[in-house]
């Protein structure tokens, strides 16, 4: 949805595009050819199609042309990782330099520092706060009384709505040494700590705020996957002597796979994407060796420091692995369990 | 058709055992606890912010203040509400995000309504086209680039315009669309109306759930973004609120008076509780409407996730 790619990093669950999970091809089948609204499945030819649905042709022309704008124009703009670059010129860069920025990162310390940031921020993300909400999900689907499981829902779906810098303002609070987590350890007699400027407390400060941010509404996609379990295999497996434990381990989880699979892919192709807009705003460079991560990384090179070219190339270096991921990672779950996005 | 609201639906399983054992009743007990705590812990960071901006600035440099106010006063809300740069930043949030969000509606309507087109020639490209940026996309430099080269910088354009599609909520649009019924459609272009009549007089009127859910998702996205305007914003009386706050955690943090210089404020001020008043007053709209809406939020995740 964003302007730039890592945005969307913050926001790792989404909708599942339901689109790419059943491509939807309705069999209609209707000879009526004069009345449009009818469905068909047969290809009629251009020349017919664009006569009959001209009007629906002209609605997607805005959007196309956004598109076409704003999401592909840039995707080509890739090509200044290969060009040189004037700030003023041409957006695709004016003359052709082959491989040089790309074996300019290669050979960069910096940049392979940065990539393990990234790769430790994201599997500490992966490994920890992606389950997180299937355990809560569950939780809630033991409680019987609508009204405190409403309340909260209500409440653990809160911080979802805050903007980044609200919340890298409450980390902030709660961690400045008057703050309460400073409280705490001054009340058990220790030294308080200056938690931002300490490198090696960014990593749990990055993960605790995105448990705290996302876990909430991370549960309402697994909420909704409950609800469409099958009651017979409950009861079912009543008969069949199981209890709760049982019941939740062989009933409640193989109904909800389907969906962690789909949610893991797509948190598997944003995996090096990770929060950089909450990275850029709590971090500094007492904390670079921690925190500093491929997006701030480049966004330093390539905004602050003018080197539009190096930066763009690791961006596509960044963008490519992303897409590799995901099709890994479907791939994997297709031959593995059997569910894929498409 | 439109999926089951989990607020109001039941429990899945809550009412299959005869009778509960021992063990689960322990079981229930403890969870229900354990809820409860993980619901305070959700809550503690409002409550403290609320407190500390209510608070004496020498208490809150003493560490006196957690949940509860210390040396009750509202003299930092007087001093942020005479702030005239903080309501000029006030007022563009709220500018962004009308024009941000009725650009946003009406390029993704339109496009959702054709793409749930069974029928139409080209569909699978359509979609395509949007499909694919959620899986690759341009990339931070590029698109600095092509604003940069579009002349929107410092101008509202760069803020509003390149959000306009979000393509999970163009795919949840589709759904909804696609599991309409498509009898009243059929009985409009009998009686005559064209393509266009039956968008505007009969999907739009029976489509006001799936909108105002759509209104709601991109509100937030707008109200709440802050990069865009760090990016391609440098002049100070049009950013909206939520960078004026980036630029004092900025300043508080950095230990510079970037802060206190942007808000035309004395540092020694901006050193007790003005972040926590200035974030307060930035989210108190979400607040006061999030209770009325969340269900629409809710709905409208699983409308698109769901099949009906």
């Amino acid at each position: 949805m964003s302007v730039i790619p890592a945005r969307g990093g913050g926001e790792k669950v989404g909708v599942v595009p339901s689109s790419a999970v059943a491509p939807a091809s309705p069999p209609g089948a209707g000879p009526g050819q004069q009345i449009a609204v009818r469905r068909r499945s047969a290809k009629v030819p251009w020349r017919t199609a664009l006569r009959r649905d001209w009007p629906l042709y002209a609605m997607a022309l805005l959007p196309v042309v956004f598109l076409l704008i704003f999401r592909y124009v840039p995707m080509l703009g890739n090509v200044i990782a290969f060009r040189r670059f004037r700030p003023g010129g041409s957006i695709f860069g004016d003359e052709w330099v082959g491989l040089r920025y790309i074996d300019m990162f290669i050979a960069d310390p910096t940049f392979w520092q940065v990539f393990w940031n990234t790769a430790i921020l994201g599997g500490l993300s992966l490994v920890i706060v992606f389950p997180l909400p299937i355990v809560l999900a569950l939780m809630l689907n033991e409680v019987r009384k609508r009204a405190f499981k409403r309340t909260i829902q209500s409440i653990t779906y809160l911080p979802h709505f805050l903007s980044i810098v609200i919340v890298a303002g409450m980390v902030m609070q709660l961690l400045s040494l008057e703050g309460t987590v400073n409280q705490i350890i001054g009340a058990f007699g220790g030294e308080p700590i200056a938690f931002l400027q300490r490198a090696e407390w960014f990593r749990t400060i990055y993960v605790t705020s995105e448990i705290w941010q996302t876990v909430g509404w991370g549960t309402i996609l697994y909420l909704a996957a409950l609800t469409t379990i099958d009651q017979q295999l409950y009861e079912a497996a009543v008969i069949d002597g199981a209890n709760r434990w049982r019941q939740t381990w062989h009933v409640t989880l193989p109904g909800i796979r389907p969906m962690m699979v789909t949610l893991l892919i797509l948190n598997v192709g944003t995996f090096l994407n990770v929060g950089f807009e909450k990275v850029l705003l709590l971090y500094n460079p007492l904390t670079y060796a921690t925190a500093d991560v491929i997006s701030t990384y480049l966004y330093r090179v390539g905004l602050v420091a003018n080197n539009f070219s190096y930066a763009a190339a690791i961006g596509l270096f960044q963008a490519i692995i992303g897409l590799v991921m995901v099709l890994g990672a479907n791939l994997v779950a297709r031959r593995l369990v059997g569910t894929s996005l498409w | 058709m439109v999926t089951k609201d989990i607020l109001s639906a039941p429990t899945t399983h809550g009412a299959v055992g005869p009778r509960d054992s021992r063990g689960y009743r322990v079981f229930t007990r403890v969870n229900l606890t354990l809820l409860v705590l993980i619901s305070l812990m959700m809550l503690y960071p409002f409550v403290t912010i609320v407190a500390q901006s209510l608070s004496d600035p020498a208490a809150i440099r003493a560490g006196m203040v957690s949940f509860w106010p210390v040396g009750f006063n509202t003299d930092t809300y007087s001093a942020v509400a005479q702030n005239s740069m903080f309501w000029t930043n006030y007022r563009n949030t709220v500018v962004y995000t009308v024009v941000g969000t009725t650009i946003a509606m009406i390029l993704t309507t339109t496009f959702a309504y054709v793409i749930a087109k069974p029928h139409l020639r080209g569909r699978g490209l359509l979609v395509g086209i949007a499909v694919f940026t959620m899986f690759f996309n341009g990339g931070l430099i590029p698109n600095y680039v092509l604003i940069s080269s579009l002349g929107m910088t410092n101008t509202m354009w760069a803020i509003v315009l390149p959000g306009a599609i979000n393509v999970f909520n163009l795919l949840i649009m589709k759904s909804f669309f696609e599991n309409q019924p498509q009898e009243l459609e059929e009985a409009a272009a009998i009686d005559g109306l064209g393509w266009f009549g039956i968008f505007g007089r009969i999907v739009l009127p029976l489509s006001k759930a799936v909108i105002a859910t759509m209104i709601l998702f991109y509100s937030v996205f707008f109200w709440n973004d802050w990069f865009a305007a760090f990016l391609y914003l440098d002049r100070q009386e049009l950013f909206p609120v939520t960078l004026y706050i980036r630029n004092l955690i900025a300043g508080a943090s950095s230990a510079t008076s970037e802060g206190a210089a942007l808000s035309g404020m004395s540092t020694e001020l901006l050193s007790a509780n003005i972040r926590e008043v200035t974030i307060i007053l930035t989210i108190i709209p979400i607040l006061c409407v999030y209770p009325f809406v969340q269900r629409y939020f809710v709905s409208g995740i699983m409308l698109g996730s769901v099949k009906g």
